[in-house]
């Protein structure tokens, strides 16, 4: 099969050209032995079937990161190149489209945003860039789909004109020779987009920008995942759902072993979704009606935040405060990431540039930035007791973030890079990438969670059937009841954390805790261990020794933090 | 070796604009920057800088790029 690459800078619409060739049908694997993630899909080429892949953006090939490794691994495998070319910024694109071409593969040139050009100013003699490339060069506009038609059409004629080996400072001086045949810039005025844009990067007016988009994000992925919760989830569930669920109860004898392990405890003929721990109970309520809401609201807006072009400004601002945690700027992605899952949270440290910044980084995520599905049962549990014990377990968290942040920075050998990133233009965010991108990390948390969910509330059931749990509980005593101030069958909740955080939380909903202790608990059960999930990447990013460290670590501030809690609440 | 009109990039105001004219810097960083579009001989503006030696932001073929500090004191501009 004819196998397509995608390639280009970051920044220039290369997934949207990619969404717009394959449709929906696409998949996200691994490149093999690394966790660089890339995206598959197929296309009509003619009569034929041909796979497309997106290569992560590269702005050369002589590699500076490992995504621009893995970039030119795959460029040896491929037979064609969709070279994706920032038509608002050619100068600097061309030099990789000429590496592309001394390689000697076909090639066809995506000449996108081309919209942007004629406001901006830029005119650009298409013909006259064909001949000195020697390849189809196409306009395109992805978001709006002008030109991939032809795009398409094109991908056959890709060509690879016969083009010598150039020395970098060859290669930059044809570059500029093309330029100055081909590209004419008219002064223009400046756009409010661009104000914006300008402003979103200074002190003071940056401060304030980078204020409201957080508070309001926040606000919107909260009323998002309360109104879903509200009005649709929570109503279907004690409406429809729970008088199935009793019928149930009462077919299977109203108790017994396999009774409680589907149905859990009923207690006066009424379910309690979040405290009876049967499959068909909490292990249904849990993800869908608790966790679910949130993990669409959270990933809806973090994917408008991605698409518009805000982090990177938002990494400016932050850069002086995370350099104080021996990070750069560039770590509030992977810090931002870690509040919906960990897991990609983790893998997307590797933007990161040495080992140092990766482990100060993912051991900072495990330890105190919560999941979404933990934050959804902290809202849901703790929240009930009152907003200000939910501030108390947020500011708690950001607290650790930052004193144990200081304290690696001290403690890990070896300096933080500078920070050195492009900052793309303020674009709208293109809607059909948005809503693919929720479906892909939605429909990841159900196959992902929702089989360890149920799978938790099996163990869970069982263990407590064979009594195990009084076992531990009764060993860890002291430190829980006497160092966190938890009644001690709450240890059973924070063994749970290891499998799921969410089921664990809910597990410290029939202890009928005072708000304080179900601060510590939340908090302790944040930190303490990362879920099972996490801690299979944490191994596989930072290796055996630096995961001990880790685990270390996350003890260590877990216990801590619980112990002063506990004195000070 | 500075003249009046040659200055680091750290030190340019905001608004200012000027030519690159020298990177002082290994090869690793002048390898990342050129990929960035700055490298010598190249007209830039730039835009700002963040409080407390943070990172400045300046424009390059209209494109936005951000550079650390330290970085940015080791790039000599030539100002307009």
């Amino acid at each position: 099969m004819t196998k397509i690459l995608l390639m280009g800078n970051p920044n220039v619409g290369k997934s949207v050209i990619f969404s717009r060739l394959t449709g929906v049908h696409v998949v996200v694997s691994n490149y093999p032995g690394t966790t660089v993630s890339y995206t598959r899909g197929f296309m009509k080429l003619g009569e034929e079937t041909a796979e497309v892949i997106d290569v992560p953006g590269t702005y050369t090939l002589e590699p500076t990161s490992e995504a621009e490794k893995i970039a030119l691994q795959m460029l040896n495998t491929g037979d064609i190149v969709v070279n994706v070319v920032n038509a608002t910024n050619l100068e600097r694109n061309l030099y990789l489209t000429l590496q592309l071409l001394e390689r000697g593969i076909p090639v066809v040139v995506a000449l996108n945003i081309w919209d942007d050009t004629k406001h901006l100013g830029i005119n650009i003699d298409l013909d006259k860039l064909r001949e000195l490339l020697g390849v189809p060069v196409i306009p395109t506009v992805a978001v709006t789909s002008e030109g991939i038609k032809e795009l398409v059409e094109n991908i056959p004629r890709a060509t690879s004109p016969h083009t010598p080996a150039r020395t970098r400072n060859e290669r930059w001086a044809a570059v500029g020779s093309i330029i100055d045949q081909v590209q004419l810039i008219t002064h223009r005025h400046h756009t409010w987009r661009e104000r914006l844009a300008d402003a979103s990067v200074k002190p003071l007016s940056g401060g304030i920008i980078a204020l409201a988009v957080l508070v309001s994000s926040f606000m919107v992925v909260r009323f998002i995942g309360e109104s879903l919760i509200g009005y649709v989830l929570d109503p279907l569930f004690t409406n429809l759902w729970a008088p199935v669920v009793l019928k149930l109860s009462q077919l299977m004898g109203g108790g017994g072993f396999p009774h409680d392990i589907v149905v859990g405890k009923v207690i006066g003929g009424e379910v309690n979704f979040v405290e009876s721990f049967g499959l068909l109970t909490s292990g249904l309520y849990v993800p869908f009606a608790m966790v679910l809401p949130y993990i669409i609201s959270f990933y809806l807006v973090l994917g408008i935040l991605e698409d518009t072009g805000y982090l990177p400004r938002l990494a400016v601002l932050m850069d002086t405060i995370m350099h104080r945690l021996g990070l750069h700027g560039y770590a509030i992605i992977p810090t931002l990431l870690g509040l919906g899952c960990n897991v990609p949270a983790i893998l997307a440290t590797r933007i990161l540039e040495s080992k140092r910044e990766r482990f100060i980084a993912a051991t900072l995520i495990s330890i105190a930035v919560p999941c979404a599905a933990l934050q959804a049962m902290i809202f849901g549990l703790v929240g009930e007791q009152g907003g200000q014990y939910v501030a108390i377990v947020y500011g708690t968290l950001f607290v650790v973030w930052i004193i144990l942040g200081i304290i690696l920075n001290r403690l890990v050998r070896g300096f933080s890079p500078e920070l050195l990133i492009e900052i793309p233009p303020y674009r709208l965010p293109p809607w059909r990438t948005v809503l693919q991108k929720l479906w892909m990390r939605t429909y990841g948390f159900l196959v992902e969670a929702i089989p360890i969910i149920l799978g938790a509330v099996v163990v869970i059931n069982i263990l407590y059937f064979f009594g195990v749990f009084d076992a531990i509980a009764n060993f860890t005593a002291p430190v829980v009841t006497g160092l966190l101030g938890l009644p001690k069958e709450a240890v059973t909740a924070l063994a749970i954390g290891f499998l799921r955080k969410d089921v664990a939380l809910g597990m410290l909903a029939p202890l009928a805790l005072s708000a304080e202790q179900l601060v510590v608990g939340s908090v302790v059960l944040a930190m303490f261990f990362p879920c099972i999930a996490t801690f299979v990447v944490l191994l596989r990013e930072l290796g055996v020794v630096n995961m001990l460290k880790a685990a270390g670590v996350m003890i260590a501030t877990a216990l801590i933090t619980g112990g002063i809690l506990n004195l000070i609440l | 070796m500075l003249d009046r009109k040659q200055i680091t990039l750290a030190r340019m105001q905001g608004g200012q604009s000027g030519t690159v004219i020298q990177i002082r810097g290994g090869h690793g960083m002048v390898n990342r920057l050129n990929a960035l579009g700055i490298m010598p001989g190249k007209r830039i503006t730039k835009i700002s800088t963040m409080l407390m030696r943070g990172p400045v932001t300046i424009e390059v073929d209209r494109v936005q790029v951000a550079i650390g500090f330290g970085m940015a004191n080791r790039i000599i501009v030539k100002l307009d």
